[in-house]
């Protein structure tokens, strides 16, 4: 029988297999996805926000434990365990060393990126590329990897793990039968269930217009990310955390494919123009804070649109400021017939431009500040880069809601246990989105996913190498430190 | 394979793209909005310093890539995405028509259209060209000559002229292609200051095939997702081989009209020695090119070029094993028909340097010396940095 059985093939899953193999135990990880979609949402991550206390080769000056915690702390609104918060900061201060030994590089930050050079450091080449050096680094140490096993179901008894079930099923032009796997300990990694439209639908519901809001949500990850065992896991009693709309939730480019989007279908002019949705109205304010501190809320304010749409125009003067959006905008040497191309009604959008233009005060642009360009009498303001959008031609980006991934989870603790009913399982752990929740209630800070998933999958492939009998002596030595 | 219609050119102010062209195009634009590869190489970096990707920019940028392959394994837009980026092969299916494209003469680019064919031609021609002329001078293909003097089948003045005028015509021909295609890209004006670091910079990258470490150090990719150093290690190999090869000739040159010592020179003597040594480099780093060449995964650059680039490992592994195999035998009655042989391979090799794989070498260097001025400049776009 196998000593640990991971399922899922993310940075999570491979941090778990990886750990349980180095400590002795015999390990299989199942992969939902066949070898050219493997990886889960972590082929498209990029960092991961490191806690320390002095300069640390691509990391500068410093970001301490507690400047870390008071990040989550706001933007989760409270809504984080601290304890286990603390677990993935300390862990995030240490981790890198480790990860390298796998064949994980790091670089500085990449151009655009900037204003995370102290908290984050880079993937060279992004997180496929760590996704590939983790895989090859566990096929090296013997990690049988299996992919086109998407588990169904999972076996227990008396909260203890016995087997997970694979379904009949065909993969690349063959027949698979079902099958039944027995492990002395399982890692439960299998990511969230953003990919589940149903599940969604169910979540988001039916608005007040009569709309799903979900059904024009776009998925900028992995497309086997739906959520089966998850579901699975509450039905066999196991602790749920978490309320099943939260999400990293992105505004978009409209035009990005239905998943794997990714980073390039990020849409970055938002705080330099306006922001309309489909009747050609604002409705929040575009320069509240810094675009990274801020995209992150436009997913939700997008979602509450009608028909789920929105469009960011800008003009001639922001070209060069932003990020190239990876599909070209809608140009014009109009506003008139911007909205007319855009299909958007004519008089209301070029009234919504006009009174903006008009209430923008005259100050000093400054996109690296705070500045004090801003409207004065509009509802909503906007309260900084205001700069009436006067030079042709005009640009405009239509926007939908992007979903990154989901925190509805299962409940844990500092052992990465999966619960039933309070009580820690033996030898059933959990680890990356499946659990974040408990960190991240809601909200999101740049490469805290990977933080928590580099944590708490290390913590519990030890915990389930250590459950099926094997003590890796080097974390014991650390132990007794 | 596409080649540019001149036509269109002239009648457009803006140059119009090709297929291929449009394709760099293409993925250069999701390539700029997501930047995770900006570490591997200088491709990337190139490209953030633009917003748009004219037909100089995408040259430009066709001869930095070093088809490396590691963009391509990282990539989270690759097939199967639907957006297919896969930037390796694009940007060799542009360089290969740049050559073609800034061929001097035009007409000649034709030959990269079928370069293998192209290369074993050269070599036929070659080869016959000498045995005939050797039976001619001799009679036979098998007279040897007291201590191997090859200069007593064709005298020195005779060689010097044939080889000298082929070999300045090939670099004649590759000078006023890889002049035009540095005014195309117009790389921005600097001082002389700026330039000669850049140049110094540039040069280093060449030597050290910098961008073959996969910007970690590890290495390029071959087969699959695994890192290999030994693709830059062939290379090196192929490259310092050559040039001592270049270097060996270069000192016989020196040794018969400075110091007026005639070959053929002893085993011991430094251009016999500057001949093996390269020689050996040139017949191990292409024997292990090729290995690679063969292992090297299909998503890989552009599969059409493989004549292209076997034909001319193939040709450099002949240069130098009949070269070695002349030193070996030039003392027996093997002589008449080893330099024939000898002497007809490189003369192909020259021949053919303007039109061949050849090329790669002098347009790449052209582009990492454009990026080692212009990445010495501030970034014209700073897109996100505000």
């Amino acid at each position: 029988m196998i000593d640990v059985l991971v399922i899922g093939g993310g940075n999570a899953a491979l941090c778990a297999a990886l750990m349980a193999r180095e400590a002795g135990a015999s390990v299989m990880l199942l992969e939902a996805a066949p070898k050219a979609w493997r990886g889960g949402n972590s082929q498209h991550t990029r960092n991961l926000r490191c806690m320390h206390d002095a300069p640390q080769d691509v990391l500068v000056d410093a970001y301490p434990e507690e400047e870390y915690w008071q990040d989550l702390l706001k933007v989760t609104g409270g809504l984080t365990n601290e304890k286990l918060a603390r677990i993935a900061i300390r862990a995030s201060s240490s981790c890198r060393d480790w990860m390298r030994s796998h064949g994980v590089h790091f670089q500085p930050p990449l151009s655009g990126a900037l204003h995370v050079a102290r908290t984050n450091a880079f993937f060279m080449g992004g997180g496929k590329a760590l996704v590939n050096a983790y895989f090859r680094s566990a096929e090296r140490l013997g990690v049988q990897v299996r992919y086109n096993a998407q588990v169904c179901d999972i076996e227990l008894q008396d909260g203890r793990f016995v087997a997970a079930h694979l379904p009949a099923r065909e993969a690349e032009g063959q027949q698979l039968p079902a099958e039944r796997i027995q492990a002395k300990a399982c890692v439960l990694a299998a990511g969230g269930f953003e990919s589940n439209r149903e599940w969604l639908r169910e979540a988001w519901g039916q608005n007040a217009r009569g709309e799903w809001p979900s059904d024009n949500f776009l998925i900028r990850g992995t497309r086997f990310n739906t959520g089966i065992l998850i579901k699975r896991m509450g039905e066999l009693g196991a602790d749920i955390i978490g309320d099943p709309t939260q999400a990293h939730m992105v505004a978009i480019d409209a035009r990005a494919p239905l998943y794997d989007g990714g980073i390039c279908t990020r849409i970055d002019c938002v705080s330099l123009g306006v922001v309309v949705n489909r009747d050609g109205e604002r409705f929040y304010d575009e320069g509240e804070d810094f675009w990274p501190k801020r995209y992150a809320i436009w997913g939700r304010l997008v979602a509450g649109q009608p028909g789920q749409q929105a469009y960011s125009i800008i003009d001639q003067q922001a070209i060069g400021r932003f990020m190239p959006p990876v599909f070209p905008g809608t140009t014009a040497n109009s506003l008139t017939e911007l909205a007319r191309k855009l299909g958007l009604p004519e008089a209301p959008f070029c009234q919504t431009i006009e009174a903006f233009n008009n209430a923008c005060q005259v100050g000093t642009f400054d996109h690296t500040a705070l500045d004090d360009c801003h409207t004065a009498g509009l509802t909503p303001a906007k309260t900084h880069w205001a700069r009436p959008l006067v030079k042709p031609p005009f640009y405009a980006y239509p926007l939908k809601p992007g979903v990154t991934f989901t925190y509805l989870g299962l409940a844990t603790d500092e052992s990465a246990a999966v619960h039933f009913a309070g009580k820690p399982s033996p030898n059933l752990f959990v680890a990356g989105e499946m659990m974040a929740g408990n960190v991240l209630g809601k909200g999101y800070t740049a490469g805290i996913g990977m933080a928590i998933g580099t944590a708490f999958g290390r913590i519990a492939g030890v915990q389930a190498a250590a459950s099926a009998g094997f003590v890796d002596n080097r974390e014991a030595r650390h132990a007794a430190v | 394979m596409q080649l540019f219609d001149p036509q269109a050119q002239k009648s457009e102010l803006i140059p119009v793209l090709n297929v291929h062209e449009s394709e760099v195009q293409r993925q250069m634009s999701i390539c700029n909005a997501c930047r995770y590869c900006e570490g591997f190489c200088a491709v990337f970096p190139a490209m953030t310093r633009r917003l748009e990707f004219t037909q100089a920019d995408i040259h430009y940028l066709a001869n930095l890539c070093h088809n490396c392959g590691a963009c391509l394994h990282a990539c989270q837009y690759a097939a199967p995405h639907a957006f297919d980026v896969n930037v390796p092969k694009a940007m060799a299916k542009v360089r290969l028509d740049t050559y073609a494209e800034y061929a001097w003469p035009r007409a000649l680019g034709r030959l990269y259209q079928r370069n293998g064919l192209t290369l074993a031609l050269a070599s036929g021609f070659g080869l016959v060209l000498f045995l005939c002329l050797t039976l001619l001078a001799m009679g036979n293909l098998f007279t040897p000559m007291p201590g191997g003097n090859f200069y007593g089948i064709f005298p020195h003045n005779t060689l010097a002229l044939m080889f000298g005028a082929v070999f300045g015509f090939a670099v004649i021909a590759l000078g006023l292609g890889v002049r035009r295609f540095w005014r195309d890209v117009s790389p921005p004006a600097a001082g002389a200051g700026l330039k000669t670091a850049a140049a110094l910079e540039a040069s280093a990258s060449v030597a050290r095939l910098r961008y073959l470490d996969g910007g970690h150090g590890e290495g390029c990719n071959n087969a699959d997702d695994r890192f290999t150093l030994w693709r830059r290690r062939f290379h090196h190999l192929t490259f310092y081989g050559f040039l001592l090869c270049l270097a060996a000739t270069g000192t016989a040159t020196l040794y018969h009209y400075l110091l007026g010592l005639a070959a053929p020179y002893p085993v011991l003597s430094l251009p016999v020695l500057l001949g093996i040594a390269g020689g050996l480099g040139l017949l191990a780093g292409p024997a292990g090119l090729l290995y690679l060449n063969l292992r090297r995964n299909p998503n890989h650059g552009d599969a059409g070029q493989k004549p292209m680039d076997r034909g001319f490992i193939a040709l450099l592994m002949l240069v130098s094993a009949s070269g070695l195999a002349l030193l070996a035998w030039r003392e027996t009655s093997a002589l008449g028909l080893l330099l024939a042989v000898h002497l007809g391979l490189v003369m192909a090799f020259f021949l053919t340097m303007p039109y061949s794989k050849f090329a790669h070498g002098i347009f790449r260097s052209a582009a990492l010396l454009k990026h080692a001025i212009e990445k010495r400049q501030p970034n014209p776009i700073n897109a996100g940095s505000d």
